[in-house]
């Protein structure tokens, strides 16, 4: 069995070491197209969906972008947990767009999924059964306010360290989705980042709040990165197709050397008493991250796992006659519009299953 | 002298609230409006059926908020009219703090709404008042609400009958709260509210009936119903979600955010 990190979509655990090519039983005509494939990886040339491409690239794509968007959607949560008693217009405003923008960001990314042949649905079944992950981060409870902040300055800030190599991935279709996902998102760390400062400038309670946020946040934003390299299994494949660019140290690293001088301008301390800057190497040194708890989360044990998926699955069965009328009226009217001169007499356009809403999402910041 | 001076039982609190000025009393009632039903609608975050509907859902909680913002700001200090207001003070209609319900009672309250604030800002954009600017940007957003509602509608009128019978019941239900709509409010005097009444039925109408719908039956009007939410009457819903908007805010007294 292979366990499946939501981070950076490798797979650790007892893994399978690194793929061959999908070409099983070759001829010289699947030699040549491995071959080929290859050689365009390695001179970093997009792979786009009718390409041909290794079975095992593609089902490492699916796997990654799947529980990429399952992240958007199930992140929605925690956030949403504040849109209701956010503390001022301006700042309600500000978290409603970036829940919003995460619907988008799923959006975007259950299409590129399907541009290698799989579907939303069987995507969305997957995440409700519990055989596609989402990240583990959002096992987490937002218990006040600053959370919202937390989870902007650092969330976000690791998930940017993460997903900006991103957009220079192999597969053409994930890399351009995320050359957009990553604009907002860095847009949406800065906003946290705001909000948190607003807080610690503010009063005693204020920065007390802001300070438990970062206390509770803190260690989970560095789990976010995967397990160390040498218990990450499926990096060295990842790597080697161009999917993943950086070791889940490496990256980790850098988001460390990021955050500090951030939270010494926010007034803030990261609860680390090894945090402490190496000048040999160049690099902040920091303490062990606990292993066993990202592990225990992982497997179902965190704070809100079961309640993150009801609420999902809740959704989704609450919907379902939503999604089957919009389905039926659908049929209905593209079977009118078969007939040549059987226009809808409403003038609507008659649209795909579970994909009818307007969207005009661009208007907003 | 605003109509709510004689019956309101708490006139004190609502008149300093309100104030005598109409033009502020006007932006209270319309910016009360979006704020609470944007409220609501952000609400849904989290729970809608489709991901597609998180979009749209957000994005008119969004639009709403943002002609709150303004129209509040124009009556004072936004947060301190949001946050620091009781409930016998707010002055929206009755109709955006229903509870969401299911999907169809959110679309049939979008459904009354968006085609009564998209009739009445396009009469308000049209003339040269104080909320012309506001409305002539605003009817914009609505009329792509107004298109979403009527969309949605459709689906779920002519989709199953499951779909046909939750809508109907919702249009029903919620058909007693929009005899309010129509009452005149202080400082919007140019506005022909029986005018703007027969074109709301007209075109609701014409909506409902390509779903194969038709406008319910039961009153519009009554002692309770009509008018109340203008005069701070609400119903029980409101105060249990005010108390969840606003108890962050009040638990810090005068803090920033």
């Amino acid at each position: 069995m292979v366990t499946v990190t939501p981070e950076s979509g490798q797979e650790a655990g007892p893994g399978t070491g690194p793929a061959q090519p999908g070409h099983g039983e070759i001829g010289d005509l699947g030699a040549q197209l491995a071959a080929a494939f290859d050689a365009a990886v390695a001179a970093d040339e997009r792979v786009e969906p009718r390409d041909w491409m290794p079975d095992e690239y593609r089902a490492s794509l699916v796997r990654q972008m799947a529980q990429h968007a399952h992240s958007e959607i199930i992140g929605m949560q925690p956030e949403a947990n504040w849109i209701t008693r956010a503390p001022s217009l301006r700042r309600k405003a500000i978290l409603m767009a970036k829940v919003q923008d995460e619907a988008g960001h799923g959006l975007y990314l259950y299409s590129a999924a399907e541009t290698l042949g799989t579907s939303r649905d069987e995507l969305l079944d997957k995440l409700h059964s519990g055989k596609q992950k989402y990240s583990s981060i959002f096992n987490y409870p937002t218990l006040t306010w600053a959370d919202v902040g937390a989870i902007g300055w650092l969330v976000d800030g690791a998930a940017i360290t993460n997903q900006v190599p991103i957009c220079r991935c192999s597969y053409g279709p994930y890399a351009r989705a995320m050359v957009r996902i990553c604009k907002e998102e860095s847009f949406h760390q800065r906003q946290g980042y705001e909000l948190l400062l607003a807080l610690s400038k503010g009063t005693e309670a204020q920065h007390a709040m802001a300070q438990d946020a970062v206390d509770r946040w803190w260690w989970p934003s560095l789990m976010m990165f995967g397990p160390p390299d040498g218990e990450s299994a499926h990096s060295a494949q990842s790597m080697a197709w161009r999917i993943k660019r950086h070791s889940n140290d490496e990256l980790r690293q850098r988001f460390v050397d990021i955050a500090v001088p951030q939270a010494e301008s926010l007034g803030l301390t990261l609860p680390d008493p090894d945090l402490k800057w190496n000048e040999e190497r160049g690099h902040y040194d920091f303490g062990a991250i606990d292993w066993a708890e990202f592990w225990d989360v992982l497997k179902g044990n965190g704070p809100c796992n079961e309640q993150r998926l009801s609420q999902r699955r809740t959704a989704h069965e609450e919907g379902a006659w939503v999604r089957d009328a919009a389905a039926a009226y659908a049929a209905k009217h593209a079977r009118q519009a078969d007939r040549p001169a059987a226009r809808p007499a409403d003038g609507t356009t008659a649209e795909p299953a579970g994909h009818p809403a307007t969207n005009h999402e661009e208007t907003q910041a | 002298m605003t109509s709510n001076m004689t019956s309101d039982a708490t006139g004190t609190a609502a008149t300093a609230a309100t104030g005598t000025d109409p033009v502020r009393s006007a932006a209270m009632a319309l910016g009360d409006d979006a704020l609470i039903l944007s409220h609501r609608l952000g609400e849904w975050a989290g729970h809608a059926p489709v991901l597609e509907e998180e979009v749209a859902l957000a994005n008119i909680a969004l639009d709403l908020l943002g002609q709150a913002r303004l129209l509040l700001s124009m009556a004072g200090d936004e947060d301190e009219l949001a946050f620091l207001r009781e409930e016998r003070s707010f002055r929206n209609l009755q109709l955006v703090e229903r509870p969401n319900g299911d999907f169809a009672h959110t679309i049939a309250r979008q459904l009354y709404f968006s085609f009564y604030q998209h009739e009445l800002y396009s009469e308000l954009a049209a003339g040269d008042g104080p909320f012309a600017p506001l409305a002539a940007k605003a009817v914009k957003e609505t009329a792509y609400h107004r298109d979403h509602a009527e969309q949605w509608t459709l689906r779920l009128g002519d989709g199953t009958q499951e779909s046909r019978a939750r809508m109907r019941a919702a249009l029903d239900e919620l058909w007693k709260y929009t005899g309010e709509m129509f009452q005149p409010v202080d400082g919007l005097e140019g506005v022909e509210w029986p005018a703007l009444e027969e074109r709301w039925l007209a075109t609701v109408g014409a909506v409902l009936e390509r779903a194969g719908l038709t406008l319910p039956e039961g009153p519009r009007t009554g002692a309770w119903a009509a008018g109340a939410g203008r005069q701070g009457l609400h119903t029980e819903p409101f105060g249990r979600m005010l108390a969840e908007m606003q108890h962050l805010h009040r638990s810090h007294p005068g803090a920033s955010w």
